[in-house]
């Protein structure tokens, strides 16, 4: 009887249920998109590994941005901190220790050039981040204290150098000079490995850049004789505080610094940045679907709106209705069931769109290069479904309970 | 036992603060099988006196027992379950559902019932009004006459003690009215009671006994001598 009743107002059906199914829709795709998007960012994060440390020269708020950034240079961290910060006495926890320089350079193979990044780093670089070596070797513990001249190249400066040309790019020497050596020669340095394609981390291309030992970064191409950055993994999640109170006493001692206000490094935990990063974008999400949801309450006051009209509409047939038995009980359900059913087949139709384009944005996104995950959570759909019934009951009410209350002589005269 | 017995029934209306006395005190009684015509001109109180005798309004004061039983007490829902079970109302206006096809429109009040096989309860009432080649059409598409009918049936279908026909051949040509009156008539012949409210003496003359209203009070009860019985062809058997 439901059914028929909104058949026979087929388009006035359809337009009221069309709130709905965009309201619903709506929560679905945001929710959507939103899980997508902190799947993409905390993949980005986790994908140098997890549990890891970063020690930042010049102190900062670890919260914020690092000191480099306001353009302050702090030359205090050295590569016999990162000694320091080995010894598993001082700090038991930690399973690899790894000082780091980088810089903008151009490497010459032959006639071909091409612009890249280059990372000075010592043989702590393959025990704290995760990565595979395609071919070779990585800059071992011998070649970085003897300051051999190695390299090994990303996947796209290998590809840029040696692709087409059939040569095995392990054995030959390529010339690597700093951005700020433009008239220079470049230090020729032997390739020793290629590193396995590893895609984007922080949004930064890991395979576009090249890897050399420290001490040749430091004097050779930058000439600095300090570290930027020293990145430590810790053995289990537990142990990341004290590890990071471990190595807050270790670079205290050895910068006899006495009062924690003359602290001249950060240390950074990328747990806590992810968990940033997880609450920005669940608070983004969170604020975008109540955005759709205030559209589902629209489609809501659309439902009553149709309702009301519906009832003053059908007067005479409450009237007739009630003349041939409905309780107020029975005609109150009869239109409280017309517009959960509204409700209800328009969130039917608003969770198969709202998939539909989810999974289509997600698509889009992967064609643009994004390492995005097309995610539909039963919760979302529950919800969306359970909110919409609800808005149609609710905004159903009032118009159900007019119609009920009708008096049916008063009902049967209306013209 | 009458199935009707109305005693001193009094009904007044307020509106805007001023009383009118509708129905001044009627006294009045009929029995099971009876046709009774209620007449008089508008204004005059009659349709007030159906609506109350029908459940669908309340007396301000008065006895007004219905089989027997006193319905001073029954409350809102009992009286939806008489006007269900033991009422049928035949309108002036038809009041179809529009839409809908005659059929539908017929098992409307099995719907609140708790009667089963609405179908074959729904052909047969149709059956009775001589509509079983239209249960399929809608509403829309048949005559007025017709829908008259349709209106029969479907104050038929739940098989009640009374059915009240207010001004049922008001909207009709001479010819559908005679047809609807005489299937009004061969209902009475089968022992339904029927209440027929008219202000035209000619279709009041096709009941057995006729109660005239004026001001609201009963000025006059009479057996039809001279009866005028319809027939389908529009001629008038004597």
């Amino acid at each position: 009887m439901t059914i028929r009743s909104l058949l026979s107002r087929k388009g006035r059906s359809l337009l009221t249920m069309l709130g709905i199914v965009i309201g619903v829709a709506g929560v679905i795709i945001i929710i959507s998109l939103g899980a997508g998007a902190q799947s993409l960012v905390l993949g980005q994060v986790n994908k140098l590994g997890s549990n890891l440390l970063s020690i930042q020269p010049g102190k900062s708020d670890p919260k914020g941005p690092p000191a480099q950034v306001y353009g302050v240079v702090v030359t205090t961290l050295v590569e016999s901190d990162a000694e320091a910060l080995r010894s598993s006495s001082q700090v038991p926890h930690a399973v690899g220790v790894n000082g780091l320089v980088r810089g903008v350079g151009t490497v010459v193979w032959q006639n071909k050039s091409t612009e890249t990044n280059f990372i000075g780093t010592d043989f702590g670089y393959a025990q704290v981040v995760n990565f595979s070596m395609m071919s070779g070797e990585f800059i071992s513990e011998t070649a970085n204290s003897g300051g051999a001249k190695v390299a090994v190249l990303g996947s796209k400066v290998a590809d840029a150098l040696f692709a087409g040309t059939g040569v095995d790019p392990i054995g030959q020497v390529i010339k690597v000079r700093s951005a700020s050596q433009k008239d220079a020669g470049g230090i020729p340095l032997r390739i020793v490995g290629v590193v396995a394609p590893r895609g984007s981390a922080f949004f930064q291309d890991q395979d576009d850049q090249i890897f050399v030992p420290l001490t040749i970064a430091e004097g050779q191409l930058l000439g600095i004789h300090y570290l930027q950055m020293i990145s430590i993994k810790v053995d289990s999640s537990e142990n990341v505080d004290q590890t990071i109170s471990d190595v807050t006493s270790v670079l205290k001692t050895r910068h006899r610094i006495l009062s924690d206000d003359d602290i001249d490094f950060t240390v950074r935990n990328q747990a806590a940045a992810a968990d940033i990063l997880k609450t920005i974008t669940s608070a983004l999400s969170l604020f975008l679907t109540s955005m759709a949801a205030i559209s589902l309450v629209v489609g809501g006051v659309g439902i009553l709106n149709i309702m009301l009209a519906t009832v003053a509409e059908r007067t005479r047939e409450i009237g007739l209705r009630k003349a041939v038995g409905a309780t107020n009980g029975m005609v109150m359900r009869q239109f409280l069931l017309e517009a959960g059913t509204l409700t209800f087949i328009g969130g039917a139709f608003g969770i198969i769109i709202g998939i539909v384009l989810s999974y289509l944005m997600a698509v889009l996104m992967r064609y643009l290069g994004f390492d995005w995950d097309f995610v539909i959570s039963i919760s979302s759909v529950l919800v969306a479904v359970g909110v919409s019934i609800l808005t149609g009951v609710i905004f159903g009410l009032y118009p159900s309970f007019k119609a009920s209350k009708l008096n049916p002589i008063d009902a049967l005269r209306y013209e | 036992m009458p199935i009707i017995k109305i005693e001193n029934l009094k009904k007044d209306y307020e509106s805007e603060g001023v009383i009118t006395n509708v129905l001044r005190g009627v006294d009045f009684s009929m029995e099971q099988g009876e046709f009774v015509a209620i007449m008089g001109p508008s204004g005059s109180g009659k349709s007030t006196l159906m609506h109350i005798l029908s459940f669908l309004d309340k007396p301000t004061s008065g006895l007004y027992e219905f089989e027997g039983q006193d319905t001073k007490d029954f409350d809102k829902d009992y009286l939806a379950q008489l006007r269900n079970e033991r009422i049928g109302f035949v309108f002036q206006s038809f009041n179809l559902l529009a839409r809908t096809t005659v059929l539908d429109n017929v098992k409307l009040p099995l719907i609140y019932s708790n009667k089963k096989d609405h179908d074959n309860l729904a052909k047969k009432a149709l059956a009775d009004v001589g509509l079983s080649h239209r249960l399929d059409f809608f509403t829309n598409q048949i005559s007025g006459g017709e829908k008259q009918r349709v209106a029969i049936a479907r104050a038929l279908v739940c098989d009640p003690a009374v059915i009240f026909a207010d001004e049922p051949t008001g909207n009709l040509d001479s010819k559908s009215g005679n047809a609807v009156l005489e299937i009004l008539q061969k209902l009475n012949d089968r022992g339904h009671t029927i209440i027929l409210v008219t202000h035209e003496m000619d279709t009041a003359n096709h009941a057995k006994r006729i109660i005239y209203i004026r001001d609201g009070l009963l000025v006059g009860d009479e057996k039809v001598l001279k009866r005028t019985l319809a027939t389908s062809d529009g001629e008038l058997r004597k």
